[in-house]
């Protein structure tokens, strides 16, 4: 089942709409998180929206894992040394890997400190861990120490895909872009 | 960034590369950058690097030192109160108790919240003294604070935290905020700058309303015979969608008694609790106050006129006493916003900030080594 490297030019489309959905959310929960613990009026209105939003990063973040597995991508532009192809893989992986404890973390967090977790209405989560202040205290230390290396690790993405794009010019972007890249 | 999977790293890096040679040749290498056109392109990826760290660092509220933050908040009440570690920041001086309410399904017309339908749900509450003191000698004028947790089926909860004081003294965040600025103890006197308390009260007219309002109510003689105040208003929602703003009261069956002159007595009201909880259950009776179209929801400051509907809808026996060490209550948050379905947050600005500063104050307490509270476990066997 591992991914075939083809001749491909793109990531699939449902990969590229995956990619793409959770950059917007990753992003706008990163704003809203880093404001909420900053805001007294609006705290409770963004805590309302945070909590919903990591679940539902949670779930996709599953789902493009899996879809990411059971399909073929496009090989790395010719331009990339092997470390460049390196730092690119680790990179994908901590990605992905935040994306997928960060969220827990939180779900941990509420339920060490057994807040209701609720997500919309009467919709809520059941606690995942016992209920214990220490392990919230850590667990909430954790929340913010993840929230910044996936921030840093963004603008280290961001970064990067703009020097290929800019400056070496060999088309990276297009193996994501939310358009079909012409063909060959 | 360009991503490869967890399990083929090598064949992308060996497979992609010889693929890429074979079958996709780059069309043609790009035409080399002029050194202007370079250094153009480098300081735009800069400028877009730094607009994103500088929004993030915006909306963090690093760019706005004097925005008062529940941090910030936190750190007055410190300030004011000390640090005593494991122990919430503002009425830190508490006991635990136990008990379950009685709905007698009266506020199911104006609420969906299951705690309205009739029957009985267990609730864990917290008798405190408001300030930072966890050993603060009980002082009658000091404010009287009750949080509870009603726990309904399906594991869902409405807390509360309410105060004996009809009306709240301050009409928003800041105006909290500035008062605690205004009380702090000047390091020579160890006194309040009356100069200071003076020019905040002439600076907000609500606050004075407000402590008109409140000295009009002698405090009673202790912890079982004052009614405690939600103060803030709420939005109700019931079965069929239509929404009321309430405030909540709970009005004491244990009768008023003055409180008498002045004491030594270091946890009078306390002992008094624990006295009186373990001769008979003590009892409230829960009062939702519906607002008229006009009346002010987002202003704790202000009572709502006479003569409002005034609805009880049910009984709150509390019949177990418990110290803060032993007890599972001090490990709770009383966040005014645990909200079952069927009850939300008014417009009231302080909602949202109580929330946010309850919070600030529990993640500190959680992370400290918990030191003995004033009524041990000893205190209540007594």
């Amino acid at each position: 089942m591992s991914a075939r490297t083809t001749d491909r030019q793109q990531f699939t489309g449902s990969m590229r709409f995956l990619h793409w959905l959770m950059a917007a959310l990753v992003l706008t929960m990163l704003g809203i998180g880093v404001a909420m613990v900053a805001s007294l009026g609006d705290y409770h209105r963004l805590v309302s929206i945070h909590r919903p939003v990591g679940i539902l990063i949670l779930i996709l973040v599953v789902i493009r894992f899996v879809n990411r597995r059971l399909s073929s991508v496009p090989p790395f532009p010719a331009t990339m040394s092997p470390q460049e192809r390196f730092a690119a893989h680790a990179s994908e992986v901590l990605l992905y890997t935040l994306l997928f404890v960060e969220p827990l973390v939180g779900w941990g967090m509420l339920s060490a400190a057994r807040y209701p977790i609720v997500l919309f209405g009467s919709l809520r989560l059941f606690p995942i861990l016992p209920h214990s202040l220490m392990l919230y205290a850590v667990l909430r230390k954790t929340h913010t120490f993840l929230a910044y290396l996936l921030f840093l690790a963004f603008v280290a993405h961001f970064g990067a895909i703009l020097f290929h794009t800019l400056i070496v010019r060999d088309g990276m972007l297009s193996r994501m872009a939310p358009w079909r890249a012409r063909a060959r | 960034m360009a991503p490869s999977g967890p399990n083929q790293d090598g064949k992308t890096t060996n497979g992609g590369g010889e693929l890429l040679s074979e079958n996709a040749p780059l069309e043609k290498p790009p035409a080399p950058l002029s050194a202007g056109d370079l250094f153009a392109r480098l300081a735009g990826i800069g400028v877009l690097l730094l607009g994103v760290v500088g929004a993030f660092l915006y909306l963090g509220g690093w760019f706005s030192p004097q925005k008062l933050t529940p941090a910030r908040f936190v750190d007055e009440f410190e300030r004011v109160g000390g640090i005593h570690s494991g122990f919430r920041r503002n009425h830190a001086k508490g006991v635990c108790v136990r008990g379950f309410f009685d709905s007698n399904g009266q506020g199911a017309r104006l609420s969906k919240a299951v705690v309205f339908q009739s029957g009985r749900v267990p609730v864990i509450g917290r008798f405190s003294l408001g300030g930072g003191n966890p050993h603060a000698s009980d002082d009658l004028s000091n404010v009287r604070g009750l949080g509870l947790q009603f726990s309904l089926p399906d594991d869902e909860q409405w807390r509360t935290a309410m105060v004996n004081l009809p009306v709240f003294p301050f009409k928003d965040p800041q105006a909290f905020y500035d008062n605690l600025v205004a009380s702090q103890r000047d390091p020579n006197t160890h006194q309040p700058d009356p100069a200071k308390g003076a020019a905040f009260i002439a600076s907000h007219p609500e606050t004075a309303r407000a402590i008109a309002i409140i000295k009009s109510h002698a405090p009673s003689s202790g912890f079982d015979n004052t009614a405690y105040n939600g103060l803030n208003a709420f939005r109700f929602i019931n079965a069929d969608g239509a929404t009321t703003y309430v405030r909540w009261t709970l009005a004491p069956v244990q009768p008023y008694q003055a409180a008498a002159g002045a004491s030594q007595e270091k946890n009078l009201l306390f002992d008094g609790l624990i006295a009186s909880i373990q001769q008979h259950p003590l009892q409230w009776h829960l009062v939702l106050t519906v607002a008229q179209p006009g009346d002010p929801t987002d202003n704790a400051t202000i009572q709502w006129p006479e003569g409002r509907e005034q609805v009880d809808v049910g009984t709150l026996t509390l019949d177990s006493v418990e110290s803060d060490d032993s007890s599972p209550a001090r490990d709770i948050n009383f966040d005014p916003l645990v909200l079952p379905a069927g009850m939300a947050p008014s417009g009231d600005p302080l909602l949202s900030a109580r929330s946010a500063i309850y919070s600030q104050s529990f993640t500190r307490r959680a992370g400290e080594t918990k030191e003995p509270s004033e009524i041990t476990p000893a205190e209540v066997r007594k």
